[in-house]
């Protein structure tokens, strides 16, 4: 399922350390860069690649935040609403990007183009409020600015 | 005493991040210098200087480094903590992007005090952009023979690896973040035993802040003497306020520890819009407890004065509010954020912070009873040193300190128009019927 480049990858990581497990968030990032989402599929694919019961696997995937257990849009928007972002109108910020796409947080247009998700403290307290679209940080944002970033969106 | 200005972690100097310009301005220089010294004086060197922790429990940095043992058949590491993830802190972003060798620089010091084999730097899974810049910083590193075998000649060998994170605000927590590394659930451990004993893989493991590790090279280049007379003498140096919320200018400051909190609000992040009155501010990141706007008058930030007035220095990251905020909104914010964050292990934590939260819903909806004040207390008190790791301190702290500065808001939320029910006690404080 991976690809060559993939798989080479994470067998160089392999040599940083002294067993197979600590590979398992290398290669879940990777899976969600190649299928955007972890499905139970993936997941027993990195289990047997890792050589490691699915359990394990599915444990840590549903652990972390960042790992989406269902498919998102093309572009994932995580609205920071921690006090930081809160103070400065992150709130009012996730509220209008929902009543603009019709949507509610957590869900996807219907194209499957966004999803819109809250997320706790980026680290943008002194550029709030922020929003991460994909890995990609946007800070100091206003409705309107948003607005604008989300017409300049493919 | 003379207002000192330098700034030794972000001097603001163009392109630093590129490692030419990085030894242009001496960088590297220390660590030369420490290869030369033997293993024992540098960590002497740290200790002296009392260089304490800049992750937030400001543990002597030095004193740790003498927990790893000497000599041990099994490989030492270090694991620089990247994870900031405490909100209101967002310093060693910064640091990733501006002076990344600065800390490459520290963190190999570090290794060859303690005779490290692979240095491990975590970094929270959404700081992505900066984990590029710090790989390629790495990378830059190990080109011109400061990281991998024989580094400059000194038969002394490390190696250097950038894990990224996955969202989690306790992989932070030490034991967590190995836990992480390990690639596991980031379950805190039990300690002891304590990470020095038996740490990653269950070898001696040393865990240090990444800002922290930035202030190794400045301390072994000058001398722990010139260091130690910067800020306040118990916990010199430099630190990087993060100041945000109600200021006109947010950010990053670089200043002296025992610098005055109004300084730090209004000379440097420009007070308040508007002119406004500050009702509350959070001088170290989400977890510690709040002052209430009267009191920071004289508070500086220092272990000692913020203690006097109750909290405590935790990330530097100050978070100010002004008067027309909604405080109990606010509070309920950061109780939903605990909640959310909870590992689940411990019963206190797992369900205390979930209670915390929905009983501070019911201020915000106007549906609380005057008894939910003390029980809000009752719950707080009873996450409170009941748990593995400290993230139910985190959670209990702010509340209690609420709970304490501003019941009057609290009262003023409670549900006026039914008759007061009375306040049970939680079965765990009826006595047992013996």
């Amino acid at each position: 399922m991976f690809s060559e480049h993939n798989l080479k990858k994470l067998d160089d990581l392999g040599k940083n350390y002294p067993e197979s497990k600590p590979l398992v968030l290398p290669a879940l990032w990777m899976a969600q860069e190649q299928f955007g989402w972890i499905s139970p599929e993936v997941m027993r694919y990195v289990a047997g690649l890792l050589n490691l019961p699915v359990s394990h696997v599915y444990g840590v995937v549903t652990f972390y935040t960042m790992f989406n257990t269902k498919p998102v849009g093309k572009y994932h928007l995580q609205v920071c609403t921690n006090v930081s972002c809160m103070l400065r109108g992150g709130d009012r910020l996730l509220k209008h990007v929902c009543d603009r796409l019709q949507i509610r947080k957590g869900g996807t247009t219907s194209d499957n183009r966004i999803t819109v998700s809250e997320v706790e403290c980026l680290g943008s307290c002194g550029t709030a409020p922020a929003v991460q679209i994909n890995d990609d940080y946007h800070e100091n944002l206003s409705p309107e600015r948003l607005d604008a970033l989300l017409n300049g969106l493919s | 005493m003379e207002e000192f200005t330098e700034k030794l972690i972000l001097p603001g100097i163009g392109d630093l991040h590129r490692i030419g310009v990085y030894e242009k301005h001496g960088g590297y220089t220390a660590l030369r210098k420490a290869l030369s010294m033997k293993p024992d004086h540098v960590i002497d060197e740290v200790k002296k200087s009392n260089l304490r922790g800049r992750g937030g429990a400001c543990f002597p940095t030095g004193f740790k480094w003498t927990f790893m043992p000497k000599q041990s058949e099994k490989p030492k590491y270090l694991c620089a903590n990247g994870d900031e993830s405490e909100p209101g802190t967002f310093k060693d972003r910064q640091i990733f992007e501006f002076n990344p060798h600065l800390f490459i620089e520290g963190a190999l010091i570090a290794a060859y005090a303690m005779g490290i084999s692979v240095v491990y730097t975590y970094v929270r899974g959404e700081y992505a952009a900066w984990i590029r810049m710090l790989q390629k910083a790495v990378d830059d590193a190990t080109g011109r023979g400061y990281i991998g075998e024989n580094i400059l000649g000194s038969g002394f060998s490390t190696r250097f690896v950038v894990h990224r994170g996955a969202g989690a605000y306790i992989c932070g927590e030490e034991s967590a973040l190995m836990n992480s590394l390990e690639g596991n659930r980031g379950y805190p451990r039990v300690k002891p035993p304590f990470p020095a004993q038996n740490g990653l893989w269950g070898c001696p493991t040393t865990i240090n802040n990444i800002e922290t590790l930035a202030n190794i090279p400045v301390i072994i280049s000058r001398g722990w003497e010139w260091y130690s007379k910067i800020g306040e003498p118990k916990q010199p140096g430099t630190i990087l306020y993060g100041v945000s919320g109600h200021v006109n200018r947010p950010g990053v400051y670089e200043l002296p520890t025992g610098t005055l909190l109004t300084d730090l609000i209004f000379r440097h992040a420009g007070g308040v819009p508007g002119n406004k009155k500050i009702t509350a501010v959070i001088p170290g990141g989400s977890s510690t407890k709040w002052i209430r706007g009267e009191q920071l008058e004289g508070v500086r930030m220092d272990a000692e004065s913020l203690k006097a007035v109750g909290t405590s220095i935790g990330t530097a990251g100050v978070i100010v509010m002004d008067e027309d905020t909604d405080l109990v909104s606010v509070i309920t914010r950061i109780a939903h954020f605990y909640h959310h964050e909870s590992c689940g292990q411990c019963t206190p934590c797992r369900e205390g912070c979930g209670w915390l939260e929905k009983i501070l819903q019911r201020f915000s909806a106007g549906e609380a009873t005057a008894g939910d004040i003390d029980l809000l207390l009752d719950v707080a008190n009873n996450i409170e040193g009941n748990t593995i790791c400290a993230l139910g301190e985190a959670a209990a702290w702010p509340v209690q300190s609420f709970v304490g500065l501003f019941r009057d808001e609290l009262e003023r939320r409670v549900r006026k128009t039914v008759p007061e029910p009375a306040y049970i006690p939680p079965p765990h404080l009826v006595s047992s019927r013996s």
